[in-house]
């Protein structure tokens, strides 16, 4: 085989940090090159320079054995490499195709689009790659795995032959990361080549068949995949053994923190999103919603958090109705809240760490008060936080931006936790940790449970779900179908839940029980 | 150290040089001999009495771009200044000439007068966008229209009609008591320097204007509400989650810039003891300009008005001189806006690079980690 990507020395400096320091990395044309390592190690940064989002201060890069700048993403797309982001970039009104064509439309003599043209083409990667997807689908209707594979097909269909994958797995449910698992083999046997970033072992020892381990900014190893095992791999990313989700003792206690009854919002045309839910959380308990994404977890988190109207039903936080207060009251009352995204609901981008700690709770200590700031309260707090969180930056007066990915969730997670909250709203806490970093929020979570802390936890990672949660309930379409034990369900089964392939009849049979 | 504050400085440097290369261009193109040119606006600027001008022409602007700044740290466009002050400046105007009030109460109700107005006129434009969902920029445009060639055009024409008796610099409203007319400060300025000639007085308003950014910067640093301002123009999304309601920033946040905005017809209003026929238009779109070259900041911003303030009184020097058309002064005002977004875009590139290859030589020097502390 032959090196189809050969990076050496790949340096890149930011602001009092050394995201890549003199990076080899040697891919085989035809394999699927794995790249692990820490928050913070330098992955995603190594990515963008190969696909010339960022530029190296230093370093060669050679592709099928010559020597290339990429001064754009253009000019990484006209060499063959393409890259599928984190966060999906795709238009919710268009189709399928008109997404794929969408910026390298084929044009007929007089400026229209050749759709047809598209179209075929579209068929042939299709066919050349084995993915299937039908080209006039509205992406709205599209699940998360499936919009995926509309942003690989779009990198394909752009003549990609190197494909780079940052975090793939990170916002898909079991059944789409086998799916999405065949879609690489398929790609592989199609002639393409692959790379990703992933921080579950096991996922990167199921599909790999090379392993490149940054640390640091440097390159650590690059393993052939056969004989490794997860614990050699964390060994050689973070020096430490791999941490399993268990919360061990119970710690619920018979106090209701979180009470929903009855309640249904419905969206802006007027269906209902969620409808009739029932729950009740106790102090100390972890209470787990699994789902496929989009059937209505994210919308019951809106409604107790206060960002979504509640069209029917009540809210009780600590036996207060909370149904009509406003999102800050009840952050004031306790409410601690992990968004989904982090991007999206979590940080203020441009703005510095210690202000980002500061949001959502600067009317309290030791952030602030009614009326003022207190800079000095939120600066040490900050520091705390990024001390216990080990949150990785040079200083707190960085823009938030300038963090790795894991490490901007390290910080939402320290903001939230050491709130001193009473109801902990989480939606995927560890989304893009690392495995060591997972341990610790793992760890905060369990020792606020223990102290009292109610969470209602959403996670599309069911090791975690199943380990953390002391209850478990599956969400489809809207719906509660079904509560579970921990104890006695397994990844295989809760996935049959979420999917509908099996049922309960009475899921909410024991919410109406009424604890005091 | 140093180094920094010469990074720093380079952006407003840069630009200012840039200016000048280009505007030297322009006016050699149009015949003109740039350095007799500059040599004009600048003799008249060493004047103290010039400098009375630029002052009493920079504090309106200065007013209006702290106005204009406190929407854009919201992400709101608010177009509508111009309406909300003339409009605040005919209510106040018309409010003090009805009332005979000792100074210390009559100078203060003229001014909440106005801030109320232009709050409450800016106000309009906010409730409309959260419960109707009407565009800032086209609504506060619409009340600009309302303000300026609907109340203020009808007026004019009827006081025309009314008052066919007096001549134009009669017109207006009734003039105000002089117990309602902001003092001027001469004395204050001249502490410092010679006695201020040619009857030329300056604007008390200064310091009002002092304030107010004293006041833009407080809020932004240490009060809870300017957080939530700027969280909500950096991310509504994540501000909204944080607690920050939206709707209810929307309406205070273009209240407060119509209350500012409301102060800039006072600086005429001392000067005319009353609502003129014609009163001085456009500060609210040049506070707009300034705000942007200022970049909203409180302290960049006093420079920005003081440039601009500049550059109009020069317009007029040099129409005296006839060294050079006054048109000249737009061109270079437009030409310095440019060239300052590409000096800013430019510099902070060069710190970024500059920034990084410190940390590379500092951590060249210590243990090879990959973050510095
Ligand atoms: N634009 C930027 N400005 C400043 N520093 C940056 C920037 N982008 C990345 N960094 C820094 O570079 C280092 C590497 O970041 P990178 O995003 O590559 O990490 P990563 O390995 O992808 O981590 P994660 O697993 O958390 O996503 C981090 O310390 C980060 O703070
Ligand atoms: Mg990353």
């Amino acid at each position: 085989m032959s090196a189809v990507i050969e990076l050496t020395g790949i340096t890149k400096r930011f602001p009092g940090v050394v995201a890549n320091d003199e990076v080899n990395l040697t891919v085989e044309r035809g394999e699927i090159h794995a790249i692990c390592g820490e928050n913070g190690a330098g992955k995603s940064t190594l990515m963008k320079i190969l696909y010339g989002m960022q530029q190296a201060d230093e370093g060669t890069m050679k592709v099928d054995g010559e020597v290339v700048t990429f001064n754009s993403p253009n000019d990484a797309i006209d060499a063959g490499i393409g890259m599928v982001h984190q966060h999906f970039m795709l238009a919710d009104q268009l189709t399928v195709l008109e997404n794929v064509v969408l910026g390298a439309e084929p044009v007929r003599v007089g400026g229209a689009i050749d759709f047809k043209e598209a179209k075929a083409h579209l068929a042939e990667v299709g066919a050349d790659y084995g993915l299937t997807i039908d080209p006039d689908d509205m992406v709205e209707t599209l699940e998360v795995g499936e919009r995926q594979r509309v942003e690989i097909i779009k990198v394909l269909y752009r003549g990609a032959q190197i494909l780079i994958l940052d975090e793939p797995t990170a916002v898909l449910v079991p059944q789409e990361v086998e799916a999405l698992f065949d879609n690489m083999r398929e790609l592989k046997a199609g002639g393409a080549t692959i790379l990703f970033i992933d921080h579950k072992l096991d996922e990167v020892l199921e599909i790999s068949d090379s392993i490149t381990i940054l640390r640091q900014g440097k390159t650590v190893a690059t393993l052939k995949n056969d004989g490794v095992t997860a614990h050699d791999l964390a060994e050689l990313m973070v020096g430490s053994e791999l941490p399993s989700p268990e919360t061990g003792e119970s710690t619920v206690t018979d106090h209701v923190a979180l009470s929903v009854r009855d309640v249904t919002v419905v969206d802006d045309d007027g269906r209902s999103v969620i409808e009739n839910i029932n729950l009740t959380i106790h102090k100390g308990e972890i209470l787990g919603i699994a789902g496929v994404e989009g059937n209505g977890q994210a919308e019951l988190v809106d409604a107790i958090i206060g960002t979504a109207a509640i069209s029917h039903g009540i809210v009780e936080l600590l036996g207060t109705d909370i149904t009509s207060m406003s999102v800050r009251k009840r952050r004031e009352s306790g409410i601690a809240y992990v968004p989904e995204d982090r991007h999206h609901e979590g940080l203020m981008l441009q703005a510095p760490l210690w202000e980002n700690a500061a949001l959502g709770h600067q009317t309290q200590k030791p952030y602030g008060s009614k009326w003022f700031m207190n800079r000095d309260g939120a600066r040490a707090q900050t520091e705390l936080i990024r001390e216990q969180f080990d949150v990785r930056t040079p200083n707190i007066d960085v823009a938030a931006h300038a963090l790795s990915g894991g490490n901007q969730q390290k910080l939402i997670i320290g903001r939230e936790l050491t709130s001193d909250p009473s109801l902990l709203l989480a939606a995927h806490p560890t989304r893009g940790i690392d495995v060591g970093a997972q341990a610790a929020v793992w760890e905060q979570i369990r020792d606020a449970r223990a102290a009292g802390l109610a969470t209602l936890l959403i996670s599309a990672d069911l090791d975690e779900l199943i380990g953390l949660s002391d209850t478990i309930v599956v969400m489809l379409r809207g719906r509660m179908v079904a509560r579970l034990a921990p104890s006695d369900v397994t990844p295989r089964d809760l996935g049959a839940y979420m999917t509908g392939a099996a049922s309960q009849d009475e899921p909410n049979h024991d919410q109406r029980r009424v604890v005091q | 150290m140093m180094r920094r504050l010469l990074l720093a400085s380079a952006a407003p440097v840069g630009a200012f040089a840039l200016t000048l290369v280009i505007s030297s261009i322009t006016l050699w193109a149009f015949g003109s001999n740039p350095f007799s040119a500059y040599g004009d606006m600048l003799s008249h600027a060493a004047k103290l009495e010039t400098q009375v001008d630029i002052l009493n022409r920079a504090t309106p602007l200065y007013l209006s771009a702290v106005a204009a700044a406190i929407g854009f740290r919201m992400n709101l466009f608010n177009i509508g200044v111009e309406g909300q002050y003339l409009f605040a400046f005919l209510i106040a105007a018309q409010v003090g000439s009805m009332l005979a009030l000792p100074q210390l109460l009559h100078i203060p109700l003229i001014m909440i007068t106005a801030m109320a107005v232009g709050g409450a006129y800016a106000g309009i434009a906010g409730i409309l966008k959260v419960t109707r969902g009407v565009n800032e920029v086209i609504s506060t445009i619409m009340l600009n229209a309302i303000a300026i060639s609907g109340v203020i055009a009808w007026l004019q024409q009827r006081w025309q009609a009314d008052q066919a008796q007096f001549t134009s610099t009669t017109l207006g409203t009734n003039p105000i008591d002089e117990s309602g007319l902001f003092p001027h400060i001469n004395g204050l300025l001249e502490i410092f320097t010679r006695d201020i000639a040619q009857g030329k007085e300056l604007t008390g308003l200064l310091l009002v204007a002092i304030a107010v950014g004293l006041g833009y910067h407080f809020l932004l640093t240490r009060m809870r509400f300017g957080f939530d301002l700027r969280a909500s123009g950096l991310n509504p999304f994540a501000a909204r989650a944080g607690g920050i309601p939206p709707k209810r920033m929307v309406v205070a946040a273009m209240f407060l810039s119509g209350a500012i905005a409301g102060l800039i017809g006072m600086v005429e209003l001392a000067d005319t003891a009353k609502f003129p026929p014609d009163p001085i238009k456009g500060l609210g779109f040049a506070g707009i300009a300034v705000a942007l070259l200022g970049r909203n900041n409180p302290f960049a911003m006093v420079l920005s008005a003081l440039l601009f303030a500049f550059l109009d009184i020069s317009a007029g020097i040099l129409q005296n001189t006839e060294a050079a058309t006054k048109e000249i002064v737009n061109i270079m005002q437009g030409i310095v806006l440019l060239a300052a977004v590409i000096a800013y875009g430019v510099s902070k590139r060069v710190q970024e690079r500059e920034e990084a290859r410190f940390t590379a030589e500092a951590l060249a020097e210590t243990e090879p980690s990959g973050v510095t502390s």
